[in-house]
């Protein structure tokens, strides 16, 4: 009798997997929840790794101030139906200490979460970070480790890295040190869309097809919001588009779409020419390198 | 060929060489002929090949990722890519070529069923080449394809090509990789223009075999489940006793991924090393209540009688004479780049269970370009040696060769915890 699972089934085995050696080797760790696509898939498979018991983390959101409403509710209801701790540490408690200094006052905040996220890291002393970050998003992701160590200033080292063999996972660490547990690596954005369809995964209703205002600049479609208004001299239309990722919403750009269901949404991921990074996110097009930059400052 | 098919399957396997035989480029290739490279990944490296001053894009640098790596242009450290096809997905592991990288092409077979090892036509078989299969035989590896590249540097000359394949056919079987069962596959290609790769070309017409992605697409991948003993390590033990829901006071579930072989409902079953016996009342994977489970599942399993289970330990069935030990011998490769130090005590990481391990004795090293056993008094980077290990707890263990999961190991150092030594168990006290 020989057989073989499916790959999505093999995936979400992995996934449950790597969770199950967190809370098997781990003291405190902490699931990074956003309310995005990523982290929901995380959710899910920590209810099948762990329910009927409760999960052996809390859910931690980095907060940057500057989200979609329709996210944050649908993070609070989430957390609220699963029964589980959220802990929201926001960027704004970081700029009350004077932890963080903006440089103006709307910029883009995606860079500065590592600061917050390291000072909860502290207070709560968390040996673990369990995220939703992908391999194939990105290419310093693609060499990163399911278990991946982080010193006490939070800092990634690539040169640096713990071999990882088989399915044997090292999350052993000193005290003030950090293990970031990325159950998804081995995921693509396809992966994700499948699986949220299969597991009839709720989303947040930007994911969706959606008017909005927008306007068109350097080849990305910018949201209107309170935070990022239109120029004087732009044109603001109003299109019909959907977000590919949700994140701080100065950075993240959402693509013309009519897909308004998840099969939908997969018809076009099949089809699409385009990285999700290199179409939605902002931050990672100024230079070649720059998600590796931010990952050794302590990044997810 | 970004495809929506829901029902595939996993293929994990890793490419080696030596430097500059183009398995960036294969790679590479691969992904772009699958339709897995998009727009902007490409302009990227249009962008970074012409600063470099290339005329045309370099496929290698879809898969150099590092920024140490671009300005160097060497690959220095593992690096997974995924594609997909009608059939499969596929996850590959890019190892680099260099001698002081034996570590990372282990790193990168160990989770690998297939290994495609890069000979450029121009060279024949190098030391490197030897040195790759034999890892790849180590590492218990069980399909290899030979893959013949830069043909067109030799104009595709078959008489070139049939010699190189020769030659390494008698030194497979030197090695006795003709003997452990494995399968190795010969394909002349050259991943620069993309013959052989996903696409056949005339100049190799003489070529009747099948092409990369062909032999990728049907590598049969399945595990005879009945043959396999069961294997089930503990991970996690649930205890729902402070839930809201009375009904759960006192349940109690067991929680681990299949290593090999079948679970069924009803099965008798016993825990190691306690060799207390049960039967299985219950499987299930989330919600879903299954009526068995296989290799590579991650399952939720309750018993009928209330016997104690913690983390570490493994279910299997309970007929299985399998015990527990507390010393074996294990082909090592070290990883860390300090030595070891026979004196100290380390720690053996093996499943779901760590156990401080002492090293009995180091009883040789294998002389990775000769092949040859030697006597050895230490372990440096990179070296691979017989170590036999006395261990503070008992592990439940097998052999390698005869299961990867449960014969598999990692040691790590007690002060910094740094992972710094792989093993493969070879015999059990
Ligand atoms: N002519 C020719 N050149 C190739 C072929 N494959 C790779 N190369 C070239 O060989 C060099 C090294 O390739 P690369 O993929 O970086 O090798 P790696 O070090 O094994 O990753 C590059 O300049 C490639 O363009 C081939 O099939 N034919
Ligand atoms: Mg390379």
């Amino acid at each position: 009798m020989k057989e073989k699972i499916s790959h999505l089934d093999w995936l979400e085995s992995e996934a449950i997997h790597i969770m199950r050696e967190v809370a098997g080797q781990c003291a405190n760790p902490v699931l990074l929840f956003s309310g995005g696509k990523d982290s929901l898939c995380l959710l899910r498979i920590a209810e099948k790794a762990f329910r009927p018991g409760r999960f052996p983390f809390p859910l931690m959101h980095i907060d940057t101030g500057h989200n979609y409403p329709e996210v944050i509710n649908f993070r609070d209801k989430k957390a609220n139906e699963l029964g589980e701790r959220l802990i929201v540490a926001s960027l704004e408690d970081s700029m009350q200490k004077g932890t963080i200094v903006l440089k103006q006052k709307d910029e883009p905040r995606n860079k500065y979460q590592s600061i917050t996220l390291l000072e909860a890291i502290e207070e709560y002393e968390f040996d673990c970070c369990i995220g939703g970050a992908r391999r194939d998003e990105e290419k310093a992701r693609a060499k990163e480790r399911i278990m991946s160590f982080r010193d006490e200033f939070g800092q990634w080292d690539p040169k640096n890295q713990r071999p990882e063999l088989w399915n044997l996972y090292n999350a052993k660490v000193h005290k003030g040190e950090n293990i970031r547990a990325f159950p998804i690596s081995n995921w693509t954005e396809m992966d994700v869309w499948q699986y949220i369809e299969r597991e009839k995964l709720d989303l947040p209703s930007i994911y969706f097809a959606h008017k909005r205002d927008i306007v068109r600049r350097g080849g990305a479609i910018v949201p209107i919001t309170n935070v990022t208004p239109a120029k004087p001299d732009e044109k603001v239309e109003n299109l019909t588009v959907r977000f590919r990722t949700v994140g701080d919403i100065t950075c993240t750009a959402p693509v013309a779409s009519e897909a308004d269901t998840v099969e939908k949404i997969i018809m076009e991921t099949a089809s699409t020419v385009i990285t999700e990074r290199g179409e939605t996110r902002l931050d990672d097009q100024v230079s070649e390198a720059s998600m590796e930059q931010r990952k050794k400052e302590g990044y997810f | 060929m970004n495809d929506t098919n829901k029902n595939n399957t996993v293929l994990r396997f890793l490419t080696c060489g030596s430097v500059d035989d183009g398995k960036s480029t294969l790679i590479g290739r691969l992904l772009f002929d699958t339709k897995t490279i998009l727009t902007d990944t490409l302009s990227q490296i249009e962008k970074s090949s012409k600063k470099r001053g290339m005329s045309a894009i370099d496929l290698s640098l879809i898969t150099d990722g590092l920024q140490a790596e671009r300005e160097q242009g060497i690959t220095i450290d593992v690096a997974y890519r995924y594609f997909s096809t009608g059939t499969r997905k596929y996850i590959i592991a890019d190892a680099p070529g260099h001698e002081q990288y034996t570590r990372n092409m282990v790193t990168a077979a160990s989770t690998s069923q297939l290994a495609i090892i890069l000979i450029d036509a121009r060279k024949g078989i190098l030391t490197q080449t030897k040195r790759h299969s034999y890892l790849t035989k180590l590492v218990g590896i069980k399909h290899i394809v030979i893959a013949v590249n830069k043909m067109d540097l030799i104009d595709y000359d078959e008489s070139k090509y049939q010699s190189i394949c020769d030659d390494y056919k008698i030194f497979a079987s030197a090695i006795g990789l003709d003997q452990s069962g494995t399968n190795i596959q010969f394909i002349p290609m050259s991943a620069l223009n993309g013959d052989m790769i996903v696409d056949r070309n005339n100049f190799i017409n003489w070529y009747k075999g099948p092409t990369l992605l062909e032999v990728l697409e049907s590598l049969d991948t399945r595990e005879d489940i009945k043959e396999s003993a069961l294997r089930l390590p503990i991970q996690y033990v649930c205890r729902p006793r402070d839930s809201d829901n009375k009904e759960l006071h006192d349940f109690r579930a067991f929680m681990g991924r299949i290593e090999s072989g079948l679970l069924q409902i009803n099965d008798k079953i016993k825990v190691l090393p306690s060799n207390q016996e049960s039967t299985i009342k219950e499987i299930r994977i989330g919600d879903k209540i299954l009526k068995k489970g296989i290799f590579e599942e991650s399952v939720t399993v309750s018993l009928h009688d209330e016997i104690d289970v913690s983390r570490g330990d493994m279910l299997v069935h309970a007929n299985d004479n399998l015990t527990a030990t507390k010393g074996f011998t294990a082909k090592v490769c070290w990883l860390s780049e300090t030595n070891l130090s026979p004196n100290r005590t380390y720690l053996v990481m093996h499943t779901s269970r760590t156990s401080k391990a002492k090293i009995a004795s180091i009883n040789s090293k294998v002389n990775i370009n000769t092949l040859e056993l030697e006597e050895a008094i230490d372990l440096k980077t990179n070296d691979i040696a017989d170590v036999t290990f006395k261990l503070a707890q008992p592990l439940i263990v097998d052999k390698y060769a005869d299961n990867r999961g449960t014969g598999a190991f990692i040691i790590i150092d007690e002060s910094t915890f740094h992972t710094v030594g792989a093993g493969m168990i070879e015999s059990i006290d």
